[in-house]
């Protein structure tokens, strides 16, 4: 019983909220009708607050702050095996993904770790052009406060040659940088293409995400 | 046969180097003509995407636009992470509202005729299992080994395009040339643990545990896999995923592209198998003309397909 919580309903649905998921992640949430496919479909209930159809639910009846503040949706691994088996062809990885967008944008993200490895992971694209692999597991260890992270891996990938110590770094890596800084535009006024149709992802200023 | 754009990515630069090496010998040894994509970039993976897909869309949108300039029409990646970006990019470039601003973050003339595929697919559709027959050398009777997928080859259906989602055969079909026994695996698209082997290892412990786990009591002596994470969660990490439940396993995890260099007679140490983690010698054993030095080079260079 631990985990049953109690929601009012009337109080707390956002209708604008459930608009939104269904705006931008392109699909009708209002389809679903819980006959639980992707639940018993999904390999990572076990690490989920909320199982995936509950999510589905708890969009139905806009229940925002519940949704953006889930585990379940920064622990999705897009694996695809709930889109694959959803009867009414709802695109159930693509909500997901949308959710984690959203969190971010709200500033309620309940993994930050995994946020963390995603920007740095991103900022290594971002300077180099591709991702340096040895030089962001140190980096990302420091920021989770997580220093023997994966240590016991060294010693075998140094005996396999497998560890590079220089980055590669491709001549278009400013190019790269450049495609970052034009999202960024895009993403911060919704200036930078003037036909843009695609409405924000978010009503609120983006102050709240983590810069890449 | 057409030259394929080659799009290796990150992951074939380091972790999966063996990938990369296996890759070029084979399609070398079948003809097939590889370009790599010229100072080729980082495709986001999974970061990118969970942090707008149109930005992931845009990084992969630039080596589609250089792999057009260099007249190819397929681009080739062996991948599954890589693989979905560049479709995830094709996609939005077919968006109606999203295009034009996809179009100006990438800053490049995108085709949206180019066809992108796995290796995988490259090797079951364009080379295809028959013409593979005919050109094994050292078959692998005798051995017994299972082909596990992962998530990302075959699904969603309707954007992958290959295959079947929940019950692939094309990479059983493959391994079978070979003349090894390919045993049914159930397990063949359940999810290893995708990217939290740095994040939140104790997912992988379990999921990777499940899949090997199931390949070992069916008895395969190996696990032939597509895709570069896959491999170094259930090969790299086996010892954690070891200490996580308890086992002992000993499961030696190559690419479907080392198997079948291995049967068309290519040298082990051009194959990157001697960078496995798992000792594979157990695949190498009873190899049939393993001692011959002959069929040790590399013999095929110029059969056209």
């Amino acid at each position: 019983m631990e985990r049953m919580k109690t929601l009012s309903i009337q109080q707390s649905c956002d209708v604008d909220f459930i608009r939104r998921v269904e705006e931008v992640s392109e699909q009708k949430v209002s389809k679903c009708y819980q006959c639980g496919n992707c639940i018993a479909s999904c390999a990572y209930t076990f690490v989920y607050d909320y199982p995936v159809n509950q999510i589905m639910r708890l969009i139905q009846l806009g229940q925002k702050e519940v949704v953006l503040k889930s585990s379940s949706i920064w622990l999705c691994a897009n694996c695809q095996a709930c889109t694959t088996r959803c009867p009414v062809n709802l695109d159930v990885t693509r909500i997901m993904e949308t959710l984690r967008i959203m969190s971010r944008q709200e500033g309620t993200v309940s993994e930050p770790d995994i946020r963390t490895f995603y920007d740095e992971f991103l900022k290594s694209v971002k300077t180099f052009g591709r991702v340096f692999e040895t030089g962001l597991l140190p980096v990302y260890n420091l920021k989770a406060w997580k220093p023997f992270n994966d240590l016991d891996l060294a010693p075998r990938l140094l005996m396999k040659r497998k560890l590079t110590f220089i980055p590669s770094r491709i001549k278009g890596r400013k190019k790269i940088a450049e495609i970052f800084e034009r999202f960024k535009v895009h993403r911060n006024d919704g200036s930078f293409c003037k036909v843009e149709k695609v409405r924000p992802l978010s009503i609120v200023p983006l102050n709240t995400e983590t810069d890449i | 046969m057409k030259r394929i754009a080659y799009y290796k990515g990150c992951s074939l630069e380091g972790l999966a180097a063996e990938y990369d090496l296996s890759t070029r010998a084979v399609c070398e040894a079948l003809g097939v003509e590889l370009v790599e994509i010229p100072d080729w970039n980082c495709c986001g993976s999974t970061p990118a995407h969970s942090y707008d897909p149109l930005l992931s869309a845009a990084l992969a949108g630039r080596n589609l636009a250089i792999a057009a300039r260099q007249g190819c029409e397929v681009v080739m990646t062996p991948c599954p992470g890589c693989l979905k970006s560049l479709k995830g990019a094709q996609e939005i470039y077919e968006h109606p509202k999203q295009r034009e601003a996809f179009q100006e973050l990438v800053g490049m003339e995108i085709d949206g005729r180019m066809k992108t595929v796995s290796l995988l697919q490259l090797l079951y559709e364009e080379v295809g299992v028959e013409v593979l027959q005919k050109l094994i050398r050292r078959p692998l009777t005798g051995h017994v080994v299972v082909a596990y997928y992962g998530c990302l080859l075959t699904r969603p259906a309707q954007v992958a395009r290959f295959d079947d989602p929940e019950n692939p055969i094309s990479m059983d079909r493959l391994i079978q040339t070979t003349g090894a026994t390919v045993l049914d695996f159930p397990y063949k698209t359940e999810c290893c643990g995708a990217t939290y082997g740095v994040t939140r290892n104790d997912i992988v412990g379990k999921l990777s545990g499940r899949i090997l786990d199931m390949a070992a009591s069916l008895g395969a002596e190996a696990i032939v896999v597509a895709c570069p994470l896959c491999q170094q969660n259930l090969d790299l990490r086996q010892d954690q995923v070891n200490r996580h439940c308890k086992r002992t396993f000993n499961l030696s995890v190559l690419y479907i592209s080392q198997v079948i260099g291995l049967a068309l007679g290519i040298d082990p140490k051009v194959l990157g198998i001697d960078k496995l983690f798992v000792n594979p010698d157990c695949l190498l054993q009873n190899l049939e003309g393993a001692g011959d030095q002959a069929s040790r080079e590399r013999p095929m260079r110029q059969i056209g397909v």
